[in-house]
């Protein structure tokens, strides 16, 4: 093949790894879930409710909140809610 | 390519060894240098990589130093470039040129500046999307979530019209000087046109800019989003002509658009959105201090100016960034 016919690749010539979402807990009976706020605007009342509503059944809640919306959860924060939960609810926006 | 997803959705012209060898010729810098973390995946890229997407842009070999510079902008932790893309606001990297190199190049600060038709304008931001889709992984419905888009994310780029103004440019107002060649990165909107065909006195005309300004992104949003404005030559001319310096330009304007929380307070006006109750009774600039940047920029004829708006400036969001180009 000549050089006019080969294209060089213009992408990060890489494949993400693949991952399998955890499996999902059958009940949230006696269950950490983690609550986390990504610091949008009213996203606290909306978490402040869920956490009346989880914590009426018994269920311990920890509350969690990202410095802001505009960039990923910092590596601790993600290694914090991943050690410490058994699942996380979080509030995207408005 | 296009069914490859190596595209933008228009044509690309095939990068083939020769384009990209030819591309190459166009920088200093070896093919193998990594320059830049690419967001949102952060792969480390290299010279040559940035080459390949340039070529399907359709730049030049000597546009090749202003694409790297302009990645070298906005994968950094201030631009926060991973933000940009992740918005759902319609906001896309926006830059200016500044220095020779715009001349050298060929670049278009005057008539349809932010348009079509410039060969370096139109490729040099579309090279930069490119990598940031190609390389970085981030594209429409991945890690793009822009509810409306615009135009400009195509590609936007311009350059200052230097020569003829006795005012310092943005690269100088940034502390830059005017034989460096600087690049600027904005996080910023599709451009709104501000019409005043009527005003002779800089003190009128300040207060048409003024009026706009202050709708920018919101009119119930202060401080928190930065804006440019493109102050076309036939604008610009009444303040030179009044002997107006830009730091007097840009001290008026700030005092013009002074807020009256009042009138932002949610609620007011039957209005939802807004500043929280306990922020009433107090005066707020529009913009954060140095968060109104002026480009000079257009054609000869026009009483025209443009406003961008910006996104949320500061550690929080993105701040304009600006480098020297290395060739």
């Amino acid at each position: 093949m000549t050089d006019e016919k080969v294209l060089l690749d213009p992408t990060s010539e890489s494949v993400p790894a693949e991952r399998s979402l955890s499996e999902r807990p059958e009940t949230m009976a006696g269950l950490t879930v983690g609550l986390l706020d990504i610091s949008k605007g009213r996203g606290d009342i909306f978490l402040n409710r869920l956490e009346e509503k989880l914590s009426d059944t018994g269920i311990e809640i920890l509350r969690f909140k990202k410095p802001t919306f505009t960039k990923p959860a910092p590596v601790d924060l993600r290694h914090e809610i991943a050690t410490k939960c058994d699942a996380v609810i979080e509030a995207l926006a408005d | 390519m296009f069914e490859r997803s190596w595209t933008d959705g228009l044509p690309v012209v095939p990068p083939t060894r020769g384009r990209v060898r030819k591309m190459l010729e166009g920088t200093t810098r070896s093919p193998d240098e990594v320059v830049v973390s690419v967001p949102p995946n952060l792969i480390e890229c290299s010279v040559e990589k940035i080459a390949i997407n340039a070529v399907m842009a359709g730049c030049r070999p000597e546009f090749l130093p202003v694409v790297i510079a302009a990645l070298e902008t906005i994968c950094t932790e201030e631009f926060n470039m991973h933000g940009v893309l992740a918005t759902t606001m319609s906001v896309g990297p926006i830059f200016v040129v500044n220095g020779p190199i715009a001349r050298d190049i060929g670049m278009n600060s005057g008539i349809n500046v932010l348009g079509h038709g410039n060969r370096a304008n139109s490729t040099i931001g579309r090279a930069v999307q490119l990598v940031i889709h190609n390389v970085g992984g981030g594209g429409p419905g991945g890690v793009d979530r822009s509810t409306l888009g615009h135009m400009g994310k195509q590609g936007f780029c311009f350059s200052e019209n230097e020569l003829s103004s006795p005012w310092p440019s943005l690269a100088e107002s940034r502390g830059y000087n005017s034989s460096q060649n600087v690049i600027t990165a904005f996080t910023g909107e599709g451009p709104r046109l501000v019409m005043d065909q009527k005003s002779r006195k800089p003190e009128s005309l300040i207060r048409t800019l003024a009026e706009h300004l202050i709708s920018t992104v919101s009119s119930r949003v202060v401080v928190g989003m930065d804006a440019m404005l493109v102050l076309s030559p036939e604008h610009a001319a009444r303040f030179y002509e009044a002997e107006w310096s830009k730091e007097r330009f840009l001290e008026e304007i700030t005092e013009i658009m002074m807020v009256d929380t009042d009138n932002i307070i949610a609620g007011s006006g039957g209005i939802e959105e807004g500043l929280p109750a306990e922020m009433k009774g107090m005066s707020i600039p529009k913009f954060r201090p140095n968060g109104l940047l002026l480009v000079q920029a257009g054609g000869p004829a026009g009483l025209f100016s443009a406003i961008i708006g910006g996104w949320l400036n500061g550690p929080s969001g993105s701040e304009p960034t600006s480098k020297e180009i290395l060739l």
